[in-house]
């Protein structure tokens, strides 16, 4: 039982960090994006790890499910465009965040001896913790607020994601009822006058009515 | 319900996690690698929140802050990568360093 621990625990942790370090490595962001897929899954085992079942569920449901595969449409979308060239920063650069990473690792690992001599074990847990039930009691009873402003948070998440991706583009209605009125052969400001100023119009010339009339003549 | 495993062994899993992505956002100059170093520290952070949990079981303050954030995150992660198709759109690379719109 101890060494299926110890085991599943290694397993997670070699998830999680080599996901990581190829997530911030990898100079294919596809490569990244799937770094960071065995990044949520190693978090969601460790979330199985501390008695949070629910949040392992949703971990994996809104990170590997949704973000994830957004990243991967967004990636997929920019083609080739999406790897950029010459990407990291100077030696100097380089020499400097490994320093910051040894200097911080360091001074963690100091505050963390200093916090708690020796390893300090987890208590043995109540059944409820990290149940749905338990954690929704907790949901809509103590965080009632922050639960429903999360959800306006969605809205306006969701709204500006689509106002912000489509961009400026011309009207789509004027668009269709212009051309539908071309195809008919129909007077461009026949129909309320979206566009006033516009010459009569005239048989359309080019190959398709040349091959029009021919096929009527013959 | 007992783990072996002791808290701290979770918490430098996280510090860990936590360095690796912000080391990768102050190093990568891709504007979605950028986003991803976001999320690994966002993910450091709430595997500390449920940590922390686990080791005061009496309430479930830290999963629901957890939760909390899991739902921050996804709205970060849609926002942002509206922004870099928007900001492709304009440059036509992913560069953060082409970003100069605002320099005079």
């Amino acid at each position: 039982m101890n060494a299926l621990d110890y085991g599943f625990f290694a397993l997670c942790t070699v998830l999680v960090i080599a996901g990581g370090i190829i997530t911030v490595g990898a100079r294919n962001p596809i490569r990244g994006a799937l770094g960071l897929l065995a990044t949520i899954v190693g978090i969601a085992g460790m979330y199985l790890m501390l008695a949070a079942e629910f949040l392992a569920a949703v971990q994996i449901m809104v990170y590997a499910g949704a973000v994830v595969v957004l990243f991967l449409f967004v990636i997929m979308l920019l083609g080739p465009s999406s790897m950029s060239g010459r990407d990291t920063q100077g030696w100097s650069a380089r020499y400097l965040a490994a320093a910051i990473f040894i200097g911080a690792s360091a001074f963690a690992i100091f505050l963390l001896q200093r916090a708690s001599p020796g390893l300090t074990p987890l208590p043995p847990a109540n059944p409820a913790l990290g149940t749905i039930e338990g954690l929704g009691r907790e949901l809509f009873t103590t965080a009632l607020m922050p639960f429903e402003i999360s959800s306006a948070l969605l809205l306006v998440a969701v709204v500006g994601a689509v106002a912000v991706a489509r961009g400026r583009q011309p009207d789509p209605t004027m668009l269709t009822e212009r051309r539908g009125a071309a195809d008919a052969g129909l007077e461009p400001g026949h129909d309320g006058g979206i566009s006033v100023g516009a010459p009569p119009s005239t048989p359309l010339p080019g190959p398709l009515h040349d091959a029009v009339a021919k096929e009527s003549a013959s | 319900m007992t783990s072996p495993i002791p808290l701290e062994y979770f918490l430098g899993v996280a510090a860990a996690l936590f360095l690796v992505g912000s080391v990768g956002f102050l190093l990568r100059r891709n504007l979605l690698v950028l986003l991803m170093s976001i999320e690994l520290m966002l993910n450091a952070v709430n595997l500390t929140l449920v940590a922390y949990n686990r080791f005061h079981p009496q309430n479930h303050g830290g999963q629901v802050f957890a939760f909390f954030v899991i739902a921050v995150a996804a709205a970060e992660a849609a926002v942002g990568l509206a922004i870099v198709l928007s900001f492709f759109r304009v440059k036509r690379t992913v560069r953060s360093d082409e970003a100069d719109l605002l320099r005079n």
